[in-house]
């Protein structure tokens, strides 16, 4: 489980969180969703060490995350996978390598044991035969996928997940959120999602946490979202004509 | 530089020399860049020794004309112009040009495309990963490939001095030969070694902090050049300095 509490950051005089709190349990899919600007990825970059927070703690199942030195982090950060919004493949590595690199740097497995796990990762994202293609070589969606195969590829215990729909058609979008649906529910992992993304939220949102301008403003499960009394997540949930025509339906 | 982007310098260069997570890999990126720092840049250095050779005893040349100056002193000042300055400050000058740009750039498309976020979150020391391979690979290359340029400038200066008919090659021989001291050898390698860091880290520095998007990646490539040509030129003064 990670727990954040009161978490506070700036930029300058822009003050982008103000005091955010939530539980993400494992196994189900947390989301973190909100309009543009009202500090989600701010969020999720104090809550893996990118941005060091002004106030407040991220706790690790009760590892304080945010005191940390940096060899200390480096231990909690071999237990996390993250998928960023454009993939962040490395452009010299084929997929393979790609997938292959954490195995390289932190275990001590044989060439062989290595590449079986890299074929298992690239399976279970429905990427077989695709080892040898440079991150030039893939399409959006596969770049994606092959971003997921890295980050499972050390059996992760908390998964990231940075937008993953953005520049994804519909179809594409709906295979990536099932994918990590499968994958949290199959490893049991703790699962963060940042998106804006509706068809996610109604899709895999088993607990979301809705930001506006920096501060928490709502907490629920997808089942609930459609439901509420709060302005400002109504006016995020039904911004989009299709959401407006569906609402009483849900 | 101003203070605190020297500051900032001096933090990474301390995470740059952080322990390695695994010596191999860190040992086969070493290796890459030994080739893409040493051989890639061969074949300009020959060229551009050979050239600056070749014109530097024709200039010598065309000045000392004099019946009191023996024409074996165009050798000698031409064999201590290119080994004390010639060839490891234009060589320097060049690579920070070639390599320099070529580092900040890489480097700073992958902090744009979130591909040093990756690393971090990898738990991996992004800049000792990424950064002390191109130094290591600078400090040993620059100084091999400066005595290539010695080399090659002076047969340079060799060929055309000959060919040009400005001196003969019994002349030209006996005063490459004649007083040589084999220190300014020394200093040379010395200053390489420097060249050879500043020509690595510096746009390595400039491109692990950009911010944004392809115009300032370009930015940063263009600003690592110009601020490791500077800083070679300074260091060159602070060597001579020190070793002369």
């Amino acid at each position: 489980m990670i727990e954040i509490k009161d978490i506070y950051k700036s930029f300058g005089d822009n003050e982008v969180l103000k005091g955010i709190s939530g539980k993400f349990k494992p196994g189900v899919t947390n989301l973190i969703i909100g309009g543009s600007g009202s500090g989600k990825t701010t969020l999720l970059k104090c809550m893996i060490g990118l941005h060091q927070p002004e106030k407040g703690t991220v706790e690790y199942d009760d590892r304080e995350f945010t005191t940390m030195n940096f060899e200390e982090r480096i231990q909690i950060r071999k237990e996390i996978g993250m998928l960023f919004q454009g993939s962040a493949l490395f452009d010299s590595m084929t997929v393979e390598e790609n997938i292959m690199f954490p195995l390289n740097m932190f275990t001590e497995q044989s060439r062989k044991e290595k590449l079986e796990r890299v074929n298992f990762c690239l399976e279970r994202v429905n990427l077989e035969g695709k080892n040898k293609l440079f991150p030039a070589e893939l399409s959006g969606g596969m770049k994606k996928r092959v971003g997921i195969a890295r980050a499972i590829a050390m059996n992760p215990k908390y998964l990231f997940v940075d937008e993953p729909n953005s520049g994804l058609d519909p179809k594409t979008s709906i295979v990536i959120d099932e994918l990590i649906k499968e994958l949290t529910e199959e490893y049991n992992t703790t699962t963060i999602v940042v998106t804006h993304d509706m068809n996610s939220v109604m899709g895999i949102g088993d607990y979301i946490i809705f930001l506006h301008e920096g501060k928490k403003f709502w907490e629920g499960s997808n089942k609930e979202i459609a439901h509420t009394d709060v302005q400002e997540l109504n006016d995020f949930v039904f911004a989009s004509r299709f959401m407006k025509a569906a609402k009483g339906k849900f | 530089m101003n203070f605190t982007n020297f500051g900032r310098y001096l933090l990474l260069l301390k995470a740059v020399f952080r322990r390695p997570e695994k010596f191999k890999i860190y040992l086969q990126a070493i290796f890459k860049q030994m080739d893409f720092i040493g051989v890639g840049s061969l074949g300009l250095i020959a060229i551009i020794s050979t050239f600056i050779g070749a014109v530097m005893t024709l200039q010598i040349a065309f000045q000392l004309v004099s019946d009191f100056i023996p024409k074996t002193i165009i050798g000698s000042v031409n064999r201590d112009s290119t080994i004390l300055e010639l060839s490891p400050t234009i060589s320097a000058i060049v690579l920070a040009g070639k390599i320099g740009s070529a580092i900040s750039s890489e480097i700073g498309t992958m902090r744009v495309s979130e591909q040093i976020d990756a690393l971090e979150i990898m738990g991996i020391n992004s800049p000792g990963y990424l950064i002390l391979p191109k130094i290591i690979a600078g400090i040993t290359m620059v100084p091999l490939l400066v005595i290539v340029s010695m080399f090659l400038s002076i047969t340079g200066g060799y060929l055309g001095g000959t060919l040009s008919g400005a001196i003969t090659p019994a002349d030209y021989m006996q005063g490459i030969t004649t007083d040589f001291n084999p220190y300014t050898i020394t200093v040379s390698l010395v200053k390489a070694f420097v060249f050879g860091f500043i020509i690595t880290s510096v746009p390595a520095y400039e491109g692990f902090y950009v911010k944004g998007g392809a115009l300032e990646v370009a930015q940063a490539s263009t600003r690592a050049v110009v601020v490791s040509c500077i800083s070679i030129l300074a260091c060159d003064y602070i060597v001579t300095q020190l070793l002369l």
